[in-house]
């Protein structure tokens, strides 16, 4: 791995676990009624799984988004 | 009072559980996908990638209750790809002669999981198959999740495996036989297998903010390069492309998603990834929700991709014949790309027209362009039933 990208990389994910994981609180089921909203959760939608496949297809990463890793086929 | 009280979600033994296998939800996904650039692996790094992909899906829920209050949910899935693809006429362009050279994909799937509320876990399994002219892939999977005592956070685990045949049709000029046609209703084919673990932590930080930690390690083994993408060297020689017979490809990726006001949402995604081919990358993408009545939305997205180039790439006439593997697929180069849109939701109360099985309305549209000059417009479609 090349330096700058473990800086890229490993900022961003330390600075996240700190603010959030040190801030998190007991959330009763009555006080979830913002995060059951549907547009608040953290799979991927429908509606992206073309768009998953593409950029699997165009692009050399894919992956840890709900998309596919392998199988089928990307030929073109 | 009355509505504070109202939110209190109903015990569970208040709640319908059906016994018998009860309809919960149909989705039809549609899209229309093309792309256009010069830099097609089929013709070495050079020549039209111009592209179109008409995909459509459908999928249907259904759910029971057994008898120690367990949920089951089956869920079966039907799709049809239908592509045209310029490059593709290039493999063979003598026995070819439409505009674009075409095929259709079909891929079915199953799947069951089971849901203990009381316990807060979920265990699952799940079957695929996919086939087109030149590719069949068989998928399966299994999946566990556990939520914490007080229910703020879940793991999940998933296992997957594909294991998977390409048929090995080579650039006209490199066919071996004597027979002009008929050798090419029968080529050999090769495996390519693919074996995944994804482990997730979700969590609830406070009452407008979760985030999800996604790690995956995913194996693959086998020919995973394509035999009809062509390679030429400084030399003007030309080959198959070859890269090495495993990949083992890493992503880390985490989402959070941030409840702003009852009038916006931001949802944001980043991702880390690295393989031993040498591709690292990273993607960051931005989406918010716009909430213009509490049944219609609009949502502005941008993504932004980074990558390095695999160490096995080289463009046209650049590899040379000291090189173990080679490709000139751009797919595997150095570039960065944005993909930018927009996605409409209309979920009415009464139904979508008022026909009240109709549960919501998305449609999304979304350009991409990558530095290598390569673009490409989608637009989706998805009706829910429920």
């Amino acid at each position: 791995m090349r330096p700058h990208i473990k800086t890229f990389f490993y900022v961003p994910v330390f600075i996240t676990a700190v603010l959030f994981f040190n801030s998190c609180t007991t959330v009763k089921e009555y006080q979830k009624n913002k995060l059951n909203d549907a547009e608040m959760s953290l799979s991927s939608r429908k509606i992206e799984k073309t768009e998953l496949n593409f950029q699997s297809y165009r692009e050399g990463a894919s992956g840890a988004n709900g998309g596919k890793t392998g199988g089928g086929c990307g030929c073109n | 009072m009355l509505a504070a009280l109202s939110q209190v979600n109903p015990k569970a033994d208040s709640v319908y559980k059906p016994r018998k296998l009860t309809f919960e939800e149909a989705n039809l996904v549609t899209s229309y996908y093309r792309q256009d650039g010069n830099n097609s692996a089929v013709t070495g790094g050079i020549g039209s990638e111009k592209l179109t992909d008409l995909s459509n899906s459908i999928d249907l829920k259904l759910y029971r209750y057994d008898k120690r209050d367990r949920k089951h949910s089956f869920i079966g899935e039907f799709g049809i790809d239908h592509y045209t693809s310029a490059s593709s006429d290039k493999i063979d362009p003598h026995t070819i002669s439409s505009a674009s050279h075409s095929d259709t994909r079909f891929y079915p799937s199953l799947s069951w999981t089971m849901e203990n509320a009381n316990k807060g876990s979920t265990v699952g399994a799940g079957l695929s198959l996919s086939t087109e002219f030149d590719y069949g892939s068989f998928g399966a999977n299994v999946n566990f999740a556990k939520k914490t005592k007080d229910k703020s956070g879940e793991f999940s685990a998933k296992l997957q495996a594909y294991l998977d045949r390409v048929s090995l049709i080579y650039p006209i000029e490199l066919r071996t036989g004597t027979g002009t046609r008929g050798e090419e209703d029968d080529y050999a084919t090769t495996p390519r297998n693919t074996f995944n673990l994804d482990l997730s932590w979700s969590q609830i930080i406070n009452q407008r903010l979760q985030v999800m930690l996604d790690g995956e390690v995913v194996y693959q083994h086998g020919y995973l390069g394509l035999p009809f993408h062509r390679v030429y060297f400084e030399d003007n020689s030309m080959r198959v492309e070859n890269l090495p017979s495993e990949r083992l490809k890493i992503p880390m990726s985490i989402r959070a998603n941030y409840f702003i006001s009852d009038k916006f949402i931001l949802r944001t995604w980043y991702r880390y990834y690295h393989d031993d081919w040498n591709i690292n990358s990273n993607t960051l993408q931005l989406e918010t929700v716009v909430k213009l009545t509490p049944f219609f939305s609009v949502t502005p997205f941008y993504r932004f991709y980074q990558q390095t180039a695999a160490d096995y790439f080289a463009p046209f006439k650049e590899h040379t014949a000291a090189d173990t593997y080679y490709t000139s697929n751009y797919d595997l180069s150095k570039f960065n790309s944005s993909f930018f849109g927009a996605g409409f939701r209309i979920a009415p109360p009464d139904g979508v027209f008022k026909i009240q099985h109709w549960n919501s309305l998305e449609l999304r549209y979304g350009h991409y362009q990558k530095t290598t000059g390569m673009n490409s417009d989608i637009i989706s479609m998805n009706i829910k039933f429920k």
